[in-house]
Formats: structure tokens, sequence, C-alpha cells
């Protein structure tokens, strides 16, 4: 599959055509996900939103081959999402950061380089880099229970770049956190995303989470799951506090805000 | 007024603050406690000589274990040895077959009512079935007996660990294109080793006082209950309690190194 010039397969991150998931319960089969189209470009933040069930982690755990499609074709860098996964072209964080607690920070980040048989030295000098990135480099030696929960998140995002993947999927990886550490992890993921310059396709039911972080925000809605709308925010690349603060970020938050709730509302109180 | 700062700081490490009692005390209180015993025991016995006969000064039995050590640790051998034979192939099955009920879920279907039955019956129970069935001048009955003691309380732990691993552990793995065998290497191993000590340490001492207890129905005339039984019946209390003393020495060594790999194996690995 060799594509000389732009290689437009390569810039696009993930492909889902007509995707839909059906699990088969003693009642009869639940629909899951239905005619999901969704399209992510190399580098793009892209954040599923919707109400619980809404098939958001469904599409999610799609996109990782965690869980096999029933129609459709779902296609990573052009490839199918099996081969995908096998080759390694995605790291994940999920809402529980899953550290395993009898190794250290930097031998949980290190985990699937040593999976895929890193040599030592190489392993050592990636982590580094990594514990640079989410600024963690003087926990390195501690271990998952002498952290709080951001801190572990933290390493758990560390460990889904460790293979330098140009896709990173997130299951609310900061669902459980508190505003505050929310925040300044939603900049700091903001940052990284830009640094590495992965693709991110980030599950959340956080309105303003969304917007801040995000190019696109996919509107999702239940019964059966499925997508019911798309907004660019149009916010560039500069994520910092200050936009929190713009008119131009407010003016997204509302319009997320109407297209999950299918009609114009009146000026929420809610942030 | 260090109580004012203490309600605005967050107890962060109430587990490492809380200062256990100091050292000499931890040594020095179940010494004197011992020691109390012994003075106590030594006025009954041998300043009141108000005690049974069957009750000897602990000086007097201390004398009969240094005096007999010869044919006293000739028997703690036998014992020991069937004890521990008992708790190695005990150990062994219930591995084997906690593995297979893990990883097999009809198998497991077929073993839950087989190890319920044998978890109730008292195990020393059937001793003089097996004693006559294997004959007289053998120990195998009596290592059977603590082969099936020690087999609970593995099969039961490692069956649980092999189980503890988390759903967002496993999802981890898969997206890392991990192996069967490196899942299991790096994940459900670890995770299941702990349990596995905790069974051994308790089945230890299970085994110990199922091969000693063995020794009362029967079978060939050598060991550490048999020796018991012999010398209480005929009245030579002191060394039917210097034979007691041998055998809490075994039961003694076989839980302090039990205990010593359990302690090995949840501690910390250094990186």
């Amino acid at each position: 599959m060799s594509n000389p010039v732009g290689d437009p397969v390569e810039s696009i991150a993930v492909s889902a055509v007509g995707v839909g998931k059906v699990f088969p319960t003693e009642k009869g089969d639940v629909i899951a996900l239905t005619d999901v189209d969704l399209e992510v470009a190399a580098g793009e933040f892209v954040s599923l939103i919707g109400p619980s069930g809404c098939g958001k982690s469904t599409l999610l755990r799609l996109i990782a081959d965690l869980d096999g499609a029933s129609s459709g074709t779902l296609e990573i860098f052009g490839k199918p999402a099996h081969r995908a996964r096998l080759d390694q072209d995605y790291g994940i964080a999920f809402q529980q950061a899953g550290l395993l607690p009898w190794r250290t920070v930097g031998a949980n980040i290190a985990l699937p380089l040593e999976l895929h048989r890193m040599p030592r030295a190489d392993r050592d000098a990636r982590v580094a880099e990594l514990v640079e990135l989410v600024g963690l480099t003087d926990f390195v030696e501690r271990y998952p229970d002498q952290l709080s929960g951001g801190m572990q998140q933290r390493v758990a995002i560390a460990r889904a770049l460790a293979s330098r993947p140009k896709l990173l999927l997130m299951d609310e990886p900061f669902g459980a956190l508190d505003e505050m550490t929310r925040e300044r992890l939603q900049a700091e993921l903001a940052r990284i995303a830009a640094e590495t310059g992965a693709a991110v396709v980030f599950v959340t039911h956080s309105i303003p989470e969304a917007v801040f972080l995000s190019d696109r925000v996919v509107v999702m809605s239940p019964r059966p799951g499925r997508i019911t709308d798309v907004i660019t925010t149009g916010l560039g690349r500069d994520r910092t506090e200050a936009l929190r603060e713009s008119p131009a970020y407010f003016e997204r938050v509302t319009a997320v805000r109407e297209a999950l709730h299918g009609t114009p509302v009146e000026r929420a109180n809610e942030r | 007024m260090t109580g004012h700062t203490a309600t605005l700081r967050q107890p962060r490490n109430r587990r490492t603050d809380a200062a256990g009692p100091p050292a000499w005390l931890k040594v020095g209180a179940p010494v004197s406690v011992g020691v109390v015993g012994l003075v106590a025991w030594i006025l009954y016995v041998d300043v009141l000589g108000a005690a049974p006969r069957m009750l000897p000064s602990p000086v007097a039995i201390a004398e009969e274990f240094v005096l007999r050590f010869g044919i006293i640790a000739e028997d703690m051998g036998v014992t020991a040895l069937n004890a521990l034979l008992g708790l190695v192939v005990g150990s062994l099955t219930a591995i084997a077959l906690a593995g297979l009920a893990a990883s097999v879920r009809s198998i497991d279907g077929m073993l839950a009512p087989l190890i319920a039955a044998i978890a109730v019956v008292p195990i020393v129970a059937v001793t003089p079935i097996l004693n006559t069935m294997f004959g007289a001048s053998s120990q195998f009955g009596r290592q059977a007996v603590a082969a099936i003691a020690a087999f609970i309380p593995v099969f039961v732990n490692v069956l649980r660990g092999l189980r503890q691993t988390r759903a967002v552990q496993r999802d981890l793995f898969r997206s890392s294109a991990a192996t069967g065998t490196q899942t299991f290497r790096f994940l459900t191993l670890p995770t299941a080793l702990p349990y596995l000590m905790t069974g051994l340490r308790i089945a230890a001492s299970l085994a110990v006082i199922s091969a000693l207890v063995a020794e009362y129905f029967g079978g060939p005339a050598d060991g550490v209950g048999t020796a018991i039984a012999t010398y209480a019946k005929s009245g030579r209390a002191s060394l039917a309690w210097a034979y007691v003393f041998g055998g809490i020495l075994i039961g003694l060594v076989f839980f302090l190194v039990t205990s010593l790999l359990e302690r090995l194996a949840t501690r910390r690995p250094t990186p």
C-alpha cells in the first residue's frame, strides 16, 4: 500500500463507515451503536459526548479492538482495527488508571515497551522522556499507592504514550478526579497532544471538558446509540486557562449543550 | 497550639504516622509474659507441690528433652518429613487444579462441590481407614492426611488469587497486544502470588497438625504423636511433654519459613 504523494491513508487516523454494535442478551439483542460514520484526521482532537448508554465508550472500545464491531467497516490508519491493535498504532487510557501495584511508576510506564521486548537501555531512556512530559520525574521510583488520583492518571497517560502512538484513545480519563485537578490535567493533555502530534479520541460526559480540549465535539444519543451532531469548535491550537474565560469558548459550550438537549436551552446556570 | 494547625492539614500519611510501641517493649512484653508464666508454673509444681502427677516441672521437661534429644529428634524427623511431603504434594496438586479451575469454567463447576465436601470433612477422621488401606508399616496414610489438609487452603486461596485481575488491567494488556503467556506472567501470576503465599502459610500449620494427630490412629510405631501417646499412657509425663515441645518446634519452623516466604512475596521488589 505505497503512496508516494501526500499519503492520504496515513492522514486519516480513524475511519468508521456504517459501524454498529449489537450485544446479544437473554431478553433479545441490545443495539449499543448503530450506523456510525466518523472520520478523525491525523493530529485531530475529537471528543465523544453524550448521556449514559449513548455508546460513546462502546465506540471507543471498537476502535481499540477490545470489542468487535457487528457491522460496518472500521479502519485505523487504513488498517483493520485488529491489525492496528497488534501493530500498537494507538495508546489507551481509562477512567481507572489500572496501574500494577507491585511496579514502580517507571516500571508501569515501561510495561508496554517491555511487552514488546524493547531493550532495557532504550526503555529507560523513553521512560525518562515520558515522566518529564507528564511532570513526574521525581516520582519514578514511587509505587502507585503512594500517588494521588491525578498523579496516577498522569502515569496512565504516560504509559499510553510509551510506544509513540499516533492515536490516543481516552475513556473518561479524568472522570474520577476533582474539578481542580481535572482542569489542570486538561490543560496538560492539550499541551501533550500538541507536542506529540497524536490524534485523540476522547470520551467524556463533561461539556466544558469536551469544548476546552477538542477540535470537534461528536454529540451522541442513546437508544439506539448513534451520532446526532458534530460541532467544530474552531478554537485553535492554543488551549490555555485563558480560553476558559473567552466568549468563543462559552458560545461553543452553549452550542454543544443545545445539541445534546436537541433544542435551544436557556442560558443554563451550570458551567 | 499544634491542634489548630493539625486540623488544617490533611492527614495524608496516617498509616506511617501511627507509631507502634517502642522497640524494647515489642520484645520485652512477650518475654516477660513468658518468664512470669514459667515462674508461676515452677511455683505451682515444685514449691507448692500441688500439681497433678501428669504435669511435671518445666525444668524436668527441659532436662528430659536434652537427655533424650537423640530419640526425640529422630521422631521429630519422621513427623516433619510426613508433614513436609504432604504440604508439597498437597500444594502442588492444589495449584495445578486451581489453575485448571480458573481457566476452564466447567472444571470449576465440577470441582466446587468436591472441594466443599473435602473442606467440611474432619480429615483426621479418615486416618484409620487410610492406615488400614496402606498397611500398618507405611507412612503413606499419614502423608496423605497431611496432603489433603494442606490442599484445601492452597486451592481456595490460589483460585481466588487467579481471579483478582481487574477488567481495566485485562483491557490494558489486550490493547498492548500482549500474548496470553505475557498476560499470565506479567499480570495474573504476580496478582495471585500473595494469595498463594497466604494459602501456604495456613497449609503449613495444618499439615504439621494433621501429620502429628494422624499418628494417634495407628500406623508405624514412630513419630512425635505416637511417642506422646505411648509415654502419656505409661505415665512418663516429662518425656511426653518433651515430645510435645518437639511437636511445637516442628510447627514453629513450618510457620516461620512460610511466613518469611509470604513476606518476601508481598514485599515491594526493589527495581
